[in-house]
């Protein structure tokens, strides 16, 4: 690790930091996806100091299309234009506080006090090629894994979302006269 | 940059999340402060990988934890969906159905 990937990542790591917080310092809810969006970048760059190419890339470019999803799900939710309206919504914001530094100081505490081992093994040269290997080789049942939770996920997402349920379609029997058909009588 | 200040900053990461997904009213931002606990998550990963046993495979679990962003990201936009339908709110503080 040369001195300036150490400047680099010090400074990627204040600003993930300082944008966390200010998630939850700034006045409307589209700054704070901006200060999250901001926050996943200095992430996926630091994942980049770290030879993760791959996820690094992959890391900024999900989250950022997430928070422009999440950006729209708070205009049509809040029903207003959020860079414009103040706010503060919080509750129990001394407990939370208490937990929190709690949290923090538990986890750094680890990260001190543990005597880590060293190092085992070597990257491989090509990470990217390596990542795409263990996928489809040693990981694929990961993978498999994977594939199924993200297509419950659609569908259970779907099912929440969607307004009408099955009685509403097929009616109280579940024999075809739905809504359409009530509405008809 | 060593281990330990990866932990640290991925600690931090988790706790201000942590921070948010308590004291935060609306759905939305809760689940802002949840994923920022996951970017920590991720970042810790992606040092512990690095500087403990930087195998091929190590990277596997990053990609899952990426995944379970994306899962919650897409469940909690549907449940803050069925909220907002349910109750016309947007609120937390709202949404105590199962509690009685």
């Amino acid at each position: 690790m040369s001195v300036v990937t150490g400047i680099v990542f010090w400074v990627l790591a204040v600003v993930a930091v300082a944008a966390g917080v200010a998630v939850f310092r700034v006045d409307s809810m589209a700054r704070a996806t901006y200060a999250l969006a901001a926050s996943f970048v200095a992430v996926g760059l630091a994942l980049l100091l770290l030879d993760l190419q791959f996820l690094g890339v992959l890391t900024v470019l999900m989250m950022v299309m997430e928070m422009a999803v999440m950006a729209i799900y708070m205009i049509m939710f809040m029903g207003m234009n959020p860079a414009l309206m103040p706010m503060s919504m919080v509750h129990g914001k001394r407990p939370a506080l208490a937990v929190a530094i709690g949290t923090f100081v538990v986890l750094a505490a680890g990260a001190l006090l543990v005597p880590w081992p060293s190092r085992r093994g070597a990257p491989a040269g090509d990470l990217v090629q390596s990542l795409g290997e263990a996928v489809m080789h040693s990981k694929m049942l990961v993978m498999m894994t994977v594939s199924p939770v993200l297509f419950t996920t659609i569908v259970a997402a779907l099912v929440l979302a969607l307004p009408r349920g099955r009685y509403d379609r097929l009616g109280d029997d579940l024999n075809g006269t739905g809504r359409r058909e009530r509405s008809r009588r | 940059m060593t281990l330990q200040t990866v932990l640290l900053v991925a600690a931090a990461l988790v706790s201000v999340g942590l921070y948010g997904a308590i004291s935060q009213q609306v759905v939305v931002m809760v689940m802002m402060g949840l994923e920022l606990m996951l970017n920590g998550v991720v970042l810790a990963a992606a040092g512990f990988w690095w500087f403990l046993s930087p195998a091929p495979d190590g990277q596997v679990l990053l990609l899952v934890v990426l995944t379970a962003m994306t899962v919650e990201m897409a469940m909690g936009f549907a449940v803050a969906t069925l909220l907002h339908r349910a109750t016309q709110s947007d609120m937390t503080d709202t949404a105590t159905d199962l509690a009685r």
